[in-house]
């Protein structure tokens, strides 16, 4: 089953004839728009005109998420503000988040990608999806919906959270096609399963998870407890949000929808370009995004490309599920989180010491984030209701900064483990 | 006015006997303590012979600790003696932000440790009502 055979299935060389003549569209897009681009390109000594081939694209420059950064909101837009029909946002690794914007060519593109992703998890225009992403800056929500309703499939916009309304709903209107976070699918299979309730009351037939990383392991356990067939999906706002890459149901890699980027794989350390087969950083370029073009961004997700073709049909090449990560950012209940965002919450609020330690764990299925943080020896006053207060105005703010709750735990000074070099910040402990 | 002790601590097994460890090495003695608890942690309040070297102390050993200003008041050792203490303060309109009895006695009276608000306003008017406070030398000598 194919959303668009024509692009999905289209022959290799006949694909890289649609990409290079892309990438010269958009590189001349970037480099006439966007002055950021411009300085880059002649920081490296590149003009569009240098772009002649598809093996060319490795005398573009990288960007970044700290590029995104310092061009806090709009700057790396291409088009005008009015031209920008939606902004997304994700976690930046401070204070400030990452801004996106689309325009309504993009919301177009992104919803033929979700529609065809969603057909690669076995969603058809008569399938019930309920969409338990959350809904709202973060991509995941609107992304599953417009695909699925671009499919003509019945959408459920129920959003996450909520976990008994979502059992009662997915066995009252029949869901066949759940989408939301892998250890959100989990979480349901589990409360459903303590509720005692039959399995076979569930119309549930396909699963399509992502927006964060998972196993092998977990697959074949959501698909034993849920009765699905269960894909994993992989996106990032940076590029345009879920959809980027899918699995189809061999579920041997996520096929990269090619005609609307360019996969590569490199050496995370040298930037150096490294060969199929090969892990690495993953690096994407987008082909047709309009609002926000991306070359080369760094996804800091750990990778490699898979060229064999598919028993699927589809031509495009697959990407080894996500191995892990260049960076130290974590994925929480489908949120990215970073060390030094929790680091800047806590010299913002201050009574602390600046020592923290991030303990991830999964009670049951759903993951806990657990701050501890040094109580100041300077700042301490005898006051309990002091210190629960603290606590409090680190909790309250680590959840707005972060967009998830957190634990926050004081400790005494002196105990959270100091090392000479990068202090360990992170304790994952999560079996994933 | 007394000096007391606090300090912060985790509710992890063995932190209590820590302390204690610490003040006994160096021979601070204690002579009232009262620990307030929370799910995560705890406040230990301490009242020893030598306020201030036990400060130094367990600084020096990384505690989180501070000095506080209270009041040690003379309560009439017999059933209803605190009520009647309790309610001169009330009518004095000093607020009683947490109280713990004091190990020791002196001849007649129970002691016991309050924290006040404002304990150089609280001295005068408690006194005014007729209760004994005493003194840091006398409290640290008992």
């Amino acid at each position: 089953m194919y959303w668009n055979q024509h692009y999905e299935c289209m022959p290799h060389q006949q694909l890289e004839a649609v990409q290079i003549e892309r990438l010269k569209n958009i590189v001349e897009r970037v480099y006439y728009n966007v002055p950021f681009y411009r300085n880059k390109f002649q920081e490296a000594g590149v003009e569009p005109g240098d772009i002649k081939s598809l093996e060319d694209i490795k005398k573009l420059p990288y960007t970044t998420k700290q590029d995104l950064r310092d061009n806090y909101p709009f700057n790396m837009f291409t088009t005008a503000m009015s031209d920008v029909v939606r902004i997304h946002a994700s976690s930046g690794t401070t204070g400030k988040p990452t801004v996106v914007g689309y325009t309504r060519a993009d919301l177009n593109t992104w919803a033929e990608l979700m529609a065809r992703s969603l057909t690669c998890g076995g969603t058809t225009k008569s399938s019930v999806v309920q969409v338990a992403y959350g809904y709202g800056l973060f991509t995941g929500g609107l992304g599953a919906h417009y695909g699925a309703e671009r499919i003509g499939a019945t959408v459920i916009p129920i959003s996450g959270g909520n976990t008994a309304r979502q059992l009662m709903i997915m066995k009252d209107f029949g869901t066949t096609v759940l989408t939301c976070t892998p250890s959100y699918a989990i979480h349901l299979a589990e409360v459903w399963e303590s509720l005692g309730e039959d399995p076979s009351l569930l119309k549930l037939q396909y699963g399509v998870f992502g927006a964060e990383p998972w196993s092998e392991r977990m697959r074949q356990e959501l698909e034993r407890r849920l009765n699905i067939s269960a894909v994993d999906i992989y996106g990032l706002s940076e590029i345009i949000g879920p959809g980027v890459a899918c699995e189809c149901q061999e579920k041997k890699g996520l096929h990269v929808f090619e005609d609307h980027f360019i996969p590569e794989i490199v050496d995370p350390v040298t930037g150096e370009k490294l060969p199929y087969g090969e892990k690495g950083e993953l690096v994407i370029t987008t082909l047709t995004k309009e609002a926000l073009p991306m070359l080369r961004y760094r996804t800091r997700d750990l990778s490699m490309l898979i060229q064999e073709p598919c028993a699927c049909g589809r031509t495009h090449v697959r990407m080894h599920r996500v191995m892990g990560r260049t960076d130290d950012m974590l994925i929480i209940r489908g949120v990215n989180v970073f060390p030094s965002q929790v680091e800047s919450v806590i010299l913002e609020v201050g009574g602390t010491e600046p020592h923290y330690l991030l303990i991830v764990d999964r009670k049951g299925s759903l993951d806990e984030l657990e701050i501890q943080v040094e109580v100041s020896a300077a700042m301490f006053s005898d006051k309990v209701k002091g210190l629960e207060d603290l606590g409090q105005k680190i909790r309250r703010r680590l959840e707005s900064v972060l967009g998830i709750a957190a634990k926050v735990k004081l400790v005494e000074p002196h105990t959270l483990p100091r090392s000479e070099g990068k202090a360990q910040r992170v304790i994952d402990r999560r079996k994933i | 006015m007394i000096k007391q002790i606090s300090l912060f601590l985790e509710n992890k097994k063995g932190r209590l006997a820590n302390v204690c460890q610490v003040l006994g090495n160096e021979s601070i003695n204690i002579r009232a303590l009262s620990l307030a608890d929370t799910t995560d942690f705890g406040v230990l309040r301490l009242i020893v012979n030598d306020p201030d070297k036990a400060y130094a102390v367990l600084k020096a050993n990384n505690f989180a600790v501070s000095m506080t200003d209270v009041l040690a008041m003379e309560v009439t050792d017999t059933p209803g003696g605190l009520a009647g203490t309790l309610e001169k303060l009330d009518e004095a309109g000093v607020n009683v932000e947490y109280m713990y009895a004091f190990l020791g006695t002196t001849s007649q009276s129970a002691l016991v440790i309050i924290r006040v608000e404002n304990p150089e306003i609280a001295i005068s008017v408690i006194r005014q009502a007729g209760i004994n406070i005493l003194t840091g030398e006398q409290v640290y000598s008992l």
